[in-house]
Order: C-alpha cells, then structure tokens, then sequence
C-alpha cells in the first residue's frame, strides 16, 4: 500500500477548518494560539458566519492572525482591538464581530479599551489569550506574568514588592499577576465571562464549546459582551519542550488562573 | 438652496456631517470643541438618519473606532483639539498606511502641552507634517468661516473616499466658538450596504463566498512588498498635489508685497490688505484653503509676476512660514509675524508689520 492509496475521502477522519487559509502558521511549534485558531474557526464554520464575519488582529504573536483566517480582518494598534470592534459593530451591527489579544495587548497598553469596551456592553466576541508572558518582543514581563516567573526584563523573577535585605522590603516593584478577566466579569456590560486552556484534547473541547457561545450569544443578542479567557503557553519564552511547557502551565498558570464559567447569562457563577 | 442658519462653527461642523449621510461620529470632550458632540449627541441622528455618536473613553479610542469603522467602508469622522490630536496621531499612522478614509477636524488651542484653551494655529506642524511614524500626508483644509467649517466637511468625505486616506479640517478656537450665517446644503442619505459593497470593494463587510478575504492592515514584513507600499503611498500622495490644491488670492493681480495666511489669521489679513490699499500700498493676500498639499504654485506664480516679498501671518511663532519660504527657495524675502498664548492679531500690527519686516522705509 502506498500514501497514495490512503489518501481517500473515505478515510478521511480529520481535517483542517475551510475557514483556515492554506498558509502555513507563523507560531512556534507547541504554542497554542494554532489551537485557538483552530477552534475558532471551526465554530465560525458551523454557526455558517463567515460571510459576515470581522476579525480584529492584534499587536503581538497573532498580528498576523488574518493571513490565517479565511474571513474579513482588520489589524489594530497595539491594545486598540476593542476599539476597533466597537467602531465596526456600532456601524455594522449585523456583522459578526471578534477580536483576538494577548495579555499585553488586551490587560496592559489596552486596558483602558477593554474596561470601557466590557463596560459599554458592546455585543462582541473577545478572545483573550494569556500565556503570562510578551511572546513577539522576546520574552519580557506580561500584566499576567506569575509572582517569581523568570522573564527578559524579570531575569530574577517577578517580584510584586521588593525583597527584604536592603532596608526597601514592601517597597512598590513589578506588581501583582493581573486578573482581568475577574475584574470585568464584574462590569454589567459584560455576558458571558470564562477561562478555558487547550493543553490536552479534553480542554481544547470544553474551550470550543465556550467559544461557540461566546459567539452564538453575540448572534442572537443585542448585547453584552462574550469574554473568553485561554490560558496559554509559550513554551519558546518560558525557555522549555512544549510537553514541559503544558506541564508548566498545568502546575503554576491554573492555579493562579483557574479554569471555569465565572459569568453566565450575565450572572455571576457561585463557586 | 439650502437653510440659512445663524451657528458656532463647531455646530455647522456637526450638522454638516448628519446633513452628508455620515455614519459615525466617534469623539471625546475638549476645550474648545465639545459643542460638537453636544450638539450631535442633543440633535439624536441615529433618529434623524441613522448615524451612530459614541463618546469614546478617550482620544486614543475614538481614533481607533473610526480606523475600523472607516476600514468596514463607512463614513465616519472625529473632533478635537490640540493635546487630544496628539493622542490621535497613532491612530492617524495607522490610517495612512492601512489607506482607511476618515475626516478628523483639530479645534486648534494653544500650546505646548496642555497650553491654554484659546485660539491657536500652532497645529501647523502637527497636521501637515506629519505627527504620527513613517513617510504619509494627510490632506488638510483650513476653513475661515462657519460656512466653510461646514463645507469643507463634504469636500473633507470626497477627498477621503476619492484617496483612501484621512482629510483633516484644521480651525482654530475661534472659528470654532463664533457664529455667523451659514447655508446648511441638503440632507443627503447615507449609504446603503449594496451601494457600500458596489463603490468600495476593498471595505471590510465580510467577505462573500467564494471570494478572497480582504485584509485591512498596516504591516507587511516583507521589505520589497513594504518598499513598494510606500512608494504606491507617495505616488498617491504625488497625485492629490497635482489635482487637490486649492487656494484664494485677495488684491494680488498688481501685488507688490503679499501677506500668506489661512483660517482666522486670514480674515485679519485680508482686513490688513484694505488698509495698506486705502494708505496706497500695493499689498495682497494669498490665503491657502488646503494646507496639504501647500499652494507652492501659486507662490512661485507670485514671484514670476513681480511679488518682492511674503509676510507668513500665523497665530504661532512661525509654521508655516517654512513652507512659504520653501516656495521662495531664496528668490524673495519671506517673513513672518504672529501673535500667541491666545492674543489674536490687529489688523493694524499685521500692516505694520509688513512696512518694518518685508517693505522697508
């Protein structure tokens, strides 16, 4: 039997979304934004979408997202994206609108856009993609960065206060990892809030039934918007294998960032 | 014709775009233009026409609204003055280089900083220089009057959607705060969605099946494909010199002396152009409606006839002035006269200026 005699649409059993390009990823091997584009786009597929679907690209790893998604794009300013949806959803509000962020995109330079995007109920989709870290300038600190994490400008680890030894102990440093997403689950703009991962195959499907609500509220509502947190690697950055990587994340990023609905319906989850 | 109203000039700029079928107005309050989104925001256009006003968290956002709106192929504008331009002037990068059209007016207010809150032509630099990173040009007209306040917003939309890139409506504090009679033109409708998918197949309404996505974007890495971005971007740029420059001359068919000012330093002027004439001076006044792309022509025709020299009026301390002499190249001498910190010039100290810095006793 050669390859040739395998390639046959009966057996066929998986294949890449129609609304992926054929260009290949830019990512890293292992890196999950490839998985989130992934799922997006399969959800943009089912929910039939696509010809009035918008993205909104980012600054940082997934600038360049729109060379990979087979659907209108625009590319926003470093932390802008929100903005940008918002222009594009208040003039077309028939239109599918998403945008796509890191945590320095989306919970440092942008913020304020975020804040007031949530806060204005704007009905859009967010995806948010934290991996704690700024993957396209070469690994510095991110919003999201853990207490102790090593980065290129935290080369000792992240330290909220300065350390005790040199008469500055409780001084001001770099701050404490940002929860974002915490902090605008509680805005009334917002509907639907959650954290999902795509480290193993049983979290890329609960992270793909998030997404397709998020998206599916945003089609049948007015507003509101649908917030998903994934919380990534960066197995380039973090300086280790991707199955070391995913390792990582399990043990440190989850349980500062657990996973789980913490808005539904625009109500609150009880944990 | 069309009704004639007594208005601010921030109004006529509000109404005028309602009244071209504008789709958004995307702004933040500042001193001395927040009669504009006042007034837009108390004349309920999303009832009136359908047209969406958002006050935005910030300038910065504002800017980045009508980025994509204006990427998704509608019209949309902004307002504001001097410190908040500033915090525009990414958004306007983006804008070049992505070929979004957009119309943004600057209330211009003194500076530097946050300056004082009186008129000002001190933005010279800041809207026909640049402001933002990388080699792009905004076309820039300069209104001075409420008519043209309301004017120039359609031509500002025209020239936008003709180049695929920003036009900016450059007043100041006092055009902006002051009322005179204006003709408001006629309500015209906004555009449909099949006439936007028909007129601009490059805006972002999502892409039809079977059909190529279309992307919206600034960057490209690879430097041969960007190279060419930024020569397709002069060669435009090039163009709107050669079809859009736009100027008036005052008492200049026999000038011997010509005073050079836009907007409000040039409704002084041309009253500073009466008194030389009545005292027997033969001055005139060369006022450019569009200060990108400049009148360099018309100056260079100036010389040619006979004009021995240029007095660059400017509420500021001196912007223009090095357009002017540009255009000069040398040939004549080129000076210039401004007050600042919100003193507006008499026509009498303009005059007099003019005897002491260019004719000479």
């Amino acid at each position: 039997m050669t390859v040739q005699d395998i390639i046959k649409p009966e057996n066929l059993v998986y294949q890449k979304s129609k609304l992926l390009t054929n260009k290949p990823f830019h990512y890293c091997p292992g890196c999950g934004h490839g998985t989130v584009h992934r799922i997006i786009a399969e959800v943009l597929e089912e929910l039939g979408v696509d010809d009035r679907t918008i993205g909104v690209s980012p600054v940082g790893c997934a600038v360049m997202a729109y060379d990979y998604f087979d659907v209108d794009f625009v590319e926003a300013a470093h932390g802008r994206a929100p903005a940008c949806a918002t222009g594009i959803k208040r003039v077309w509000p028939d239109k599918i609108v998403f945008s796509y962020q890191g945590d320095g995109d989306l919970a440092a330079i942008g913020t304020c856009e975020t804040i007031h995007t949530c806060n204005r109920g704007e009905n859009i989709t967010m995806i948010f993609v934290n991996n704690g870290i700024y993957g396209m300038t070469g690994g510095q600190m991110a919003p999201t960065t853990l207490e102790g994490m090593k980065t290129a400008t935290t080369p000792y680890g992240r330290k909220a206060t300065l350390p005790a030894g040199a008469g500055f102990d409780g001084i001001p440093n770099n701050g404490y990892p940002l929860h974002i997403t915490e902090l605008i689950a509680h805005l009334p703009g917002t509907k639907y809030v959650t954290r999902q991962a795509v480290y193993d195959p049983a979290h890329v499907r609960n992270a793909k039934k998030a997404i397709k609500k998020a998206f599916e509220n945003q089609i049948n509502g007015k507003s509101g918007v649908n917030f998903v947190e994934i919380v990534s690697n960066c197995n380039s950055n973090w300086k280790m294998e991707p199955v070391a990587a995913n390792k990582w994340l399990v043990e440190n990023m989850l349980p500062e960032y657990p996973l789980g609905d913490i808005k539904v319906d625009g109500k609150l989850v009880e944990k | 014709m069309g009704e004639l109203k007594l208005m601010k000039g921030n109004e006529a700029l509000a109404e005028a775009a309602i009244r071209y079928g504008a789709d958004a107005y995307f702004g933040y309050p500042i001193t001395p233009q927040s009669e504009v989104i006042e007034y837009l925001s108390e004349q309920n256009p999303y009832e009136r026409t359908g047209m969406v006003v958002l006050q935005a968290e910030s300038e910065l956002a504002a800017i980045n609204m009508v980025y994509a709106a204006g990427a998704a192929g509608k019209r949309v504008m902004t307002s504001s003055s001097s410190p908040g331009v500033c915090l525009k002037q990414e958004g306007l990068a983006y804008i070049a280089g992505a070929e979004v059209p957009c119309v943004f007016a600057d209330v211009v207010r003194g500076g530097p900083g946050l300056g004082t809150i009186q008129p000002s032509q001190a933005d010279y630099f800041q809207n026909t220089k640049g402001g933002g990173n990388g080699d792009y040009r905004n076309i820039v007209l300069a209104p001075s009057s409420v008519q043209e306040m309301c004017d120039f917003v359609a031509l500002g939309f025209d020239l936008a959607f003709k180049y695929r890139m920003a036009a900016c409506i450059l007043s100041d504090g006092a055009i902006g705060q002051m009322m005179e009679k204006v003709i408001l033109p006629e309500q015209k409708a906004r555009m449909t969605e099949e006439e936007i998918k028909a007129k601009y197949p490059w805006a972002l309404t999502g892409r039809a099946r079977g059909t190529q996505h279309r992307v919206i974007t600034s960057l490209d890495l690879d430097s041969a494909k960007m190279e060419e971005h930024n020569r397709a971007l002069q060669r435009k740029y090039k163009e709107v010199e050669a079809n859009e420059t736009r100027y008036e001359m005052i008492n200049c068919e026999d000038a011997e002396y010509v005073f050079v000012a836009y907007g409000s330093s040039a409704r002084i002027a041309q009253k500073s152009v009466q008194l030389g004439r009545e005292a027997g001076l033969k001055v005139g006044l060369l006022r450019p409606i569009t200060l990108w792309p400049y009148p360099t022509k018309a100056i260079d025709d100036l010389i040619k006839k006979g004009v021995k020299g240029f007095l660059s009026v400017e509420l500021s301390c001196g912007q223009m002035i090095e357009d002017v002499r540009l255009a000069c190249n040398g040939r004549v001498k080129a000076e210039h006269f401004g007050r600042v910190g919100g003193i507006i010039h008499t026509p009498e100290e303009v005059l007099e200026a003019m005897k002491k810095q260019i004719i000479g006793e």
